[in-house]
């Protein structure tokens, strides 16, 4: 089984400053959203969407003498996504206390782990398109509690707190600085995105901020960078900015680019970058400081005293990675060597884990590329115009293998193909029956076309000594005949019938 | 490691303890014991002893993923000091 298909690197982008050409450094942290039940440390719903402050319990709300105990899903939930990022899964880790004070976070403090996270060192492999691809090394992830909601629009003087989303276990996924440019920022929350909702741990909604991320940008000269990969050594990078709590990759993009273009600038003006954390506004475009954070950045973590260490048993994990769903990398390797796809095809095909499902149910027993091709172009084309996913497609797998079989075995050709996906998406049914009882069969029979051909070309003499003097008409012969047949006749067998009839 | 008036204010800030200035250097003081005492434990050497996290054998408690609680947003709201439409309702933040 192969891991991923061979790739190199894709290039780093170059800004073009006033001066000289600088290149962009980039780490995320991106907060997911475990999809759970109950919250990490109390009994109640993480439902989205549920009455303001129900979906609330008094460990939520940070009750006097409350207590939390660990919701063990939520555990394994990070073990599954650690192992899905082949990362390093600590048998021990705690929780420690991050102390701030926030309306929306009762408890004065989040539980979160800053000392021994529940996993180590993994990587992400980022595809930049067929054959180039960044590797992208995770440094860790670590367990930790969502604060609540505030809405500050509904009331001139009041803010509104909804605690319903207080509790809910996130999982801080924390990569390197190992990516180079906007586009692959945005190409590696949208892989980790995708792997995610492959292990089914985070459903990656990222509209609800059950994905979003904090982006850390700083910029340095052509050649620095280099120098840090050699030798983990910070100092060769310039000072970065955090950039915080992006729930779109287009905003993404956009604010890396800023962010980028303003420090470059001020360095340019002789200046030099302080180290702060940023906010994006989409609306002007512009990244702004924010200067509210700076003094809550004084922390003061200590270790919960309220949780004892989690200690995991290693069959445990195991138990966890024997149940593994196979990963977008593996399975766009195998869709490429076992079906002979492009890897852009194979791509679109593992984008999500039930467009590959699918696929392969079309595929099963028939050419691979066929299906693909009519999977991608006919059915993926005619949902996405109707704006609906596979899983509401109303053409099943097993309607479409049969189409694609009818066509592998001759029996149809491609154009008539597409009126039977037709009526099979609009009317439903079986399409071998369909192709038996509206005759749509393709004429391979030779006597039969023949006899057309002789028909058309007794008909029509002007046409035949235009043909003879320029070979390249006789496609309107091969048209005609098609056309007699209601596109039955094989177009293959008319085209050499007609050639050899005009004497070509 | 001793404590200053200033740390003892910013500390006290941090915490969101009201201290009255006057009782700023006495504060100040009795955090500089605390830590004091603390750096005299650390004259201890503790390579290679394990953390202690319990007087007991213990393993953390776990719990399954199952809804058992909510659902009660009177009792949530009941000692807000001001609630509306299911909201707590707080001063304005501003970001």
């Amino acid at each position: 089984m192969l891991d991923h298909l061979a790739y190199k690197a894709p290039e780093p982008k170059t800004i073009a400053g006033a001066k000289s050409d600088w290149e962009l450094v980039i780490g995320l942290e991106v907060h997911a959203q475990v999809a759970s039940n109950a919250k990490l440390f109390s009994g109640a719903s993480t439902t989205f969407g549920a009455e303001p402050n129900s979906n609330v319990a008094f460990v939520d709300a940070a009750m006097p003498g409350m207590l939390p105990v660990i919701n063990e899903f939520c555990v394994a939930q990070a073990v599954r996504t650690g192992l899905g990022l082949k990362a390093a899964i600590n048998l021990v880790s705690a929780f420690d206390r991050k102390n701030y004070f926030y309306p929306d976070l009762p408890q004065g403090y989040q539980i979160s782990q800053l000392y021994h996270p529940i996993v180590g060192e993994g990587e992400i492999i980022v595809d930049m398109g067929p054959g180039v691809a960044r590797r992208v090394r995770i440094e860790r992830i670590h367990l930790e509690q969502d604060a609540g909601k505030s809405i500050h629009d509904m009331d001139p003087n009041m803010s509104f707190v909804d605690l319903n989303r207080t509790g809910v276990a996130l999982m801080e996924i924390v990569s390197r600085p190992d990516i180079r440019g906007p586009e692959e920022a945005a190409a590696y929350v949208g892989k980790l995105r995708q792997i995610l909702r492959y292990l089914g741990t985070c459903d990656g909604n990222m509209q609800n901020g059950n994905l979003r991320a904090d982006v850390n940008v700083s910029v340095c000269k052509p050649g620095a960078y280099e120098k840090y990969q050699e030798t983990q050594d910070f100092s060769h990078l310039g000072t970065r900015c955090e950039i915080k709590n992006m729930n779109s990759m287009r905003f993404i993009q956009q604010a890396i680019d800023y962010e980028a273009r303003r420090q470059i600038a001020i360095i340019e003006d002789g200046g030099s970058v302080v180290q702060e954390t940023r906010l994006y506004d989409p609306d002007k475009g512009e990244t702004r400081s924010m200067r509210s954070k700076e003094e809550a950045h004084d922390y003061r973590y200590f270790p919960s005293p309220d949780l004892l260490p989690i200690v995991i048993e290693q069959a445990w994990v195991d138990a966890i990675a024997a149940a593994m769903p196979e990963l977008p990398d593996e399975k766009k390797a195998r869709f490429v060597t076992a079906f002979g796809l492009s890897e852009y095809d194979a791509g679109v095909l593992t984008a999500e884990a039930e467009n590959a499902a699918y696929f392969e149910k079309v595929a099963e027993g028939t050419d691979g590329k066929l299906a693909a091709n009519w999977v991608i172009n006919e059915l993926f084309g005619r949902l996405k115009k109707e704006g609906h996913d596979i899983t509401e497609s109303p053409v099943s797998p097993e309607q479409l293998g049969a189409i694609v079989r009818l066509i592998k075995s001759g029996d149809i050709s491609g154009k008539i193909a597409k009126d039977l996906f037709e009526i099979v998406y609009t009317e439903g049914g079986d399409p071998a029956k369909i192709v038996e009882e509206r005759g749509m069969k393709q004429v391979t029979d030779l006597g039969a076309i023949e006899a057309q051909v002789d028909e058309i070309i007794a008909a029509n003499p002007a046409q035949v000594e235009k043909a003879r003097q320029n070979p390249k008409l006789a496609g309107w012969f091969t048209g005609q005949v098609l056309k007699a047949s209601g596109g039955k006749a094989n177009p293959a067998a008319v085209n050499e019938i007609v050639a050899r009839k005009l004497g070509l | 490691m001793s404590i200053d008036i200033d740390t003892a204010r910013k500390v006290a800030h941090l915490a969101r303890i009201a201290v009255a200035e006057e009782d700023l250097p006495a504060l100040a003081g009795e955090l500089s014991g605390i830590l004091t005492f603390m750096e005299q434990l650390n004259e201890v050497d503790i390579d290679g002893v394990e953390p202690m996290t319990s007087v007991t054998p213990m393993r953390l408690k776990r719990r399954a993923d199952v809804v058992t609680d909510g659902n009660y947003q009177d009792k949530i709201l009941s000692n807000a000091p001001d609630a509306r439409e299911g909201f707590f309702a707080v001063p304005k933040v501003v970001e």
